[in-house]
């Protein structure tokens, strides 16, 4: 009994372990997330509409980048890439909405 | 012969359907500045039927009966006075190669501030007062000054203190271009931007007179013929430069360049729909 239970922790431990390694983000995973932000934002630029949250959630993710948190830094950089497209979003929407607006 | 006269009926019926829903969508898509200016200028009369249509460039001042004693008070000494006095001697004073600022402008620079923006059919764009000023110096060998305070502010202080009391006059000539540039700064005065969702419109026209904060919100109506003022947030005067880039910055989008096209055409946009309303520029804003 005590043999199956020690082996049950052994086998968790081990899942665990696994699954810690294959959840941690790398250098690669950060720097493919950056690019996809950053070219979201980019897109948002030539829309004339980018947001303030989008630059400093990407400073965040670039800071956190280069400090070798790069769980953190894809998670800023996640985060910005989804500002970026929210603001992409709101331009396109807004070329006609502006009018319900209007004083007539 | 029932049913033909169903589908005759029906086609009939469908086509008036399409006339009258025609009319109501070009009305909407159409250019019509005088018109806009018209609904603009009614909507606020409307809105603030005890308001004079000359107190609008008052800002909030005119909106808030405590801030209206406040600002009576402050006008005793006004906070704009110093950079009123360095706008008036820049102005007299002699660039390197011995011209002036009066050189550049019509009437000499005095009693114009009330033409400005103005559409310059040669480029076919909008020149603003600041932009027209830097030009000037840049035409006479100077460097550009910053287009948000100090120096500008002071400038564009004392030409807006020769027109005091004087209608604002914006006009749009025959030209597509000239209504295409009146369009757009109609457009950027009502999109949605930043993370917050806001339009100038939503401050502007929606709240004025409520409060965002601590601040009341002043009326787009006759908002630029205060300008430029000197703000108590700011410590110091700012431009109409100033005021577009920091309403951006304060619904959390990246302000553009202050003249960009877009803030020029905004400012073409939101100075017409106020003719007939006083320059009051200098001004004093919490």
């Amino acid at each position: 009994m005590s043999t199956a239970i020690r082996a049950i922790f052994a086998a968790s431990a081990l899942l665990l372990a696994a699954a810690t390694t294959a959840l941690a983000a790398s250098e690669a995973d950060y720097k493919t997330a950056y690019a996809a932000a950053e070219a979201a934002n980019k897109e948002a630029g030539l829309l004339r509409n980018q947001w303030t949250t989008t630059a400093s959630t990407l400073s965040a993710a670039k800071k956190a980048g280069e400090a070798g948190d790069f769980d953190t830094a894809v998670a800023q950089a996640k985060e910005a890439e989804a500002l970026a497209k929210a603001s992409i979003f709101q331009a396109t929407s807004e070329k006609e909405r502006w009018k319900d607006m209007e004083v007539r | 012969m029932t049913r033909r006269f169903a589908i005759r009926a029906a086609i009939a019926t469908l086509a008036l359907g399409v006339l009258a829903l025609a009319p109501a969508a070009y009305a909407a898509d159409s250019v019509d500045p005088a018109a806009d200016k018209a609904a603009f200028q009614k909507f606020f009369t409307g809105k603030f039927p005890k308001l004079k249509l000359e107190d609008f460039v008052n800002g909030p001042y005119s909106m808030n009966e405590d801030l209206h004693k406040q600002w009576e008070e402050k006008e005793q000494f006004p906070p704009y006075e110093f950079s009123l006095e360095a706008g008036k001697e820049m102005f007299s004073t002699p660039f390197k190669n011995g011209k002036t600022y009066a050189d550049c402008f019509p009437n000499q620079g005095i009693g114009i501030r009330q033409n400005y923006p103005y559409f310059d059919e040669k480029e076919g764009k909008v020149v603003t007062l600041e932009l027209a000023l830097n030009r000037c110096r840049e035409a006479n060998g100077e460097a550009p000054f910053s287009y948000v305070k100090d120096d500008m502010a002071a400038l564009t202080a004392y030409m807006a203190f020769t027109s005091r009391g004087k209608p604002m006059d914006i006009k749009i000539p025959n030209d597509p271009r000239a209504l295409e540039a009146y369009q757009k700064g109609k457009e950027y005065f009502y999109t949605r931007r930043g993370q917050l969702n806001f339009s100038c419109a939503t401050c502007h026209i929606q709240s004025p007179g409520e409060r965002i904060r601590a601040e009341v919100l002043a009326p787009a109506l006759g908002i630029l013929n205060a300008m430029p003022i000197y703000r108590s947030e700011w410590s110091g005067m700012g431009t109409t430069s100033r005021r577009f880039t920091t309403c951006n910055s304060q619904i959390r989008g990246v302000p553009l360049n202050p003249q960009d096209d877009e803030y020029r055409d905004l400012e073409y946009y939101l100075s017409y729909v106020s003719n007939g309303l006083p320059i009051s520029g200098p001004g004093a804003r919490p």
